[in-house]
């Protein structure tokens, strides 16, 4: 049985469509990055995906309907909006024993070390802390929840670097010790391209890349070229093209790599670039750099 | 990987597995309730807070005590500025009680929308009919409770401290045990508490519904539609049944006139809060149901953002 299973789905807000006919499958064990401008319609998804919003088509979150069973799907579902939902007045101590009042599978030992490895205080409030910290405590109580379906809609909006790292390497970590599926959007591609298993382009409502890691790997090639063999590479047909220190870097949507070798370095482009690539304006229509 | 490490790691998920689907609701529950609690401590603090300005007050006035029990103590004199704080300390209590039953339900279902914290609310396994289960459960059993214990500790301390200034001045102590006094004060609140609650229970229904709907000005959504159905009643029909049906829901308890003693006979149309065969009372628990409902509805179908 797959985790998400959406055939058509469809939401519309009075005139604006923010999903347009999704068609998705999420196999168990899966890190998912869903990515898309803003307004593509990626925290639509979620939160359908999540049964906070009733939707046109089909969707199924772990076998349940989710908008029907919100309550009961969630106890095997951790969700994070993203850091600002934690209401401020609420201690940490307090978000220990409500969880562990309320979470059939929230693991309070778990949520704890976890705590221990921070600067948090168990006496503290929300609003006391810094948003990194508030993305930590949230973090802790989600990770310590055994869920099978890990939903994260910009996890690390507005926190530095280092946090965001942290952030990563802490979710990178327990998905290893357990079975779980993970769903991620975010603005932050680089950031994630090393830990996904799948990919998915969302533009205006509407799925425009939906693959493995490894499909990706195998079908898109990014070649840098000089200045004498630009015509020869863009007569095969580049999907993208962009200027850098005079050389021009291409992309290239399944076209043999040995071809493109003769041309110049080839490399996987950044899931970035090829967002980019794939969302940005048209190539004729891009300035030189 | 051995076949020793492979079934150490398989462990765990044979414990997901036994993991139960859901906690008993009432654990659940019980814990919802704490947490309205904890965001909300003016539901105690309050209530403590005004109790103990009042005890401040009676502290300073206890200069007087003495001569006040000389002429309570005197037969056919009058007894009223003997027993007059207890039922001052009492009616503070409750009203300052409503009032912050009022203000709660007025936020309960908005503040966790305009500050987004109800996508964590929503992100764990507990109903919205839990939840609004569990918030009206504050102003129709906790408060009642809350004044209930907090006007019992401080008339007994007000009674303790009138005992040691009567007996220190040497005085007879005798009026201070009449059951007009203590027992009195507590019995009447006990009695009137859970029928003033369910009376009330419309109001803080429809406060939760307006709660949960109203994206800003909840106050304002809160007290406009009634008034605004007298107003054109007034305006078409020139009579005043709404304006007074409210009135008598505002006000209802706080019209019976029988706090001390009281003739029998008392209806809730003056509110006597201990006549449960009242019809007014069960009309408006139905409202109230039907409130709470609607609350929980819109809780459940509004899309959080």
């Amino acid at each position: 049985m797959a985790c998400i299973e959406a055939r058509g789905l469809r939401k519309a807000y009075g005139a604006t469509v923010a999903l347009a006919g999704v068609d998705l499958t999420v196999e168990q064990g899966r890190i998912v990055g869903l990515i898309g401008p803003n307004g593509a319609g990626k925290s639509t998804a979620l939160q359908a995906i999540l049964g906070l919003i009733p939707h046109e088509g089909a969707l199924t979150v772990l076998g349940r309907n989710a908008w029907a069973e919100r309550d009961r799907l969630m106890a095997e579902v951790a969700f994070i909006a993203d850091v600002a939902v934690l209401p401020r007045w609420l201690k940490v101590s307090q978000a220990l024993d409500y969880m562990a009042g309320v979470h059939p599978r929230f693991d309070r030992a778990a949520a704890e070390r976890f705590l221990d490895r921070t600067t948090i205080k168990r006496a503290s409030r929300v609003r006391e802390l810094s948003k990194g910290m508030v993305a930590q405590l949230h973090l802790a109580l989600v990770m310590a929840v055994d869920a099978r379906l890990l939903v994260l809609d910009e996890p690390t909006l507005g926190l530095d670097l280092v946090y965001r790292k942290q952030f990563y390497d802490s979710l990178l970590n327990d998905y290893f010790e357990h079975d779980r599926t993970i769903v991620i959007s975010t603005h932050q591609v680089e950031e994630i391209q090393h830990i996904l298993t799948d990919v998915v382009f969302l533009d205006r409502g509407r799925i425009v890349l939906d693959c493995s890691m490894e499909a990706f790997e195998a079908r898109y090639l990014e070649v840098m070229v000089g200045p004498d063999q630009l015509a020869a590479a863009r007569a095969l047909g580049p999907i993208h093209e962009r200027r850098v220190f005079g050389r021009g870097l291409l992309i290239f949507d399944g076209v043999p790599r040995e071809q493109l070798a003769a041309l110049g370095e080839v490399r996987t482009p950044s899931l970035a670039d090829l967002f980019v690539a794939m969302m940005g304006p048209a190539p004729s229509a891009e300035a030189a750099a | 990987m051995t076949a020793e490490a492979e079934l150490a790691r398989e462990e765990p998920r044979a414990a997901d597995i036994a993991a139960p689907a859901a906690l008993p609701w009432l654990r659940v529950f019980y814990w919802s309730v704490r947490r309205e609690l904890w965001e909300h401590a003016a539901v105690y603090v309050a209530p403590l807070a005004v109790a103990a300005i009042a005890l401040i007050g009676f502290g300073i006035g206890a200069f007087s005590l003495p001569d006040i029990v000389l002429a309570a103590a005197t037969p056919g004199k009058e007894r009223g500025l003997l027993f007059a704080p207890y039922e001052f300390v009492a009616f503070v209590g409750l009203v300052t009680s409503l009032l912050v039953a009022v203000f709660y339900s007025l936020g309960a279902l908005q503040n966790e929308r305009r500050d987004r914290s109800i996508l964590f609310w929503k992100s764990l396994p507990v109903s919205d009919l839990t939840t609004v289960l569990s918030k009206a459960t504050i102003p129709l059993v906790v408060q009642p409770l809350v004044t209930l214990a907090v006007v019992v500790v401080a008339t007994a301390v007000m009674w303790a401290l009138s005992m040691l200034i009567v007996l220190a001045n040497g005085l007879d102590a005798r009026v201070l045990l009449s059951e007009d006094l203590i027992p009195f004060v507590w019995r009447t609140l006990a009695e009137g508490l859970p029928g003033i609650a369910l009376w009330y229970a419309p109001l803080y229904g429809w406060l939760m519904l307006v709660s949960a709907w109203a994206r800003r000005v909840a106050f304002l959504w809160a007290i406009a539609p009634p008034l605004l159905v007298a107003f054109v009643e007034a305006l078409a029909f020139h009579t005043s049944f709404v304006w007074r049906w409210l009135l008598l829901r505002m006000f209802g308890p706080f019209a019976f006139q029988g706090m001390r003693g009281g003739q029998p006979g008392h209806h809730w149309a003056n509110g006597d809060p201990t006549d449960w065969a009242s019809p007014h009372l069960w009309i408006g628990v139905m409202l109230a149901v039907a409130f709470f409902a609607g609350a929980a509805w819109l809780r459940r179908s509004r899309e959080p953002t």
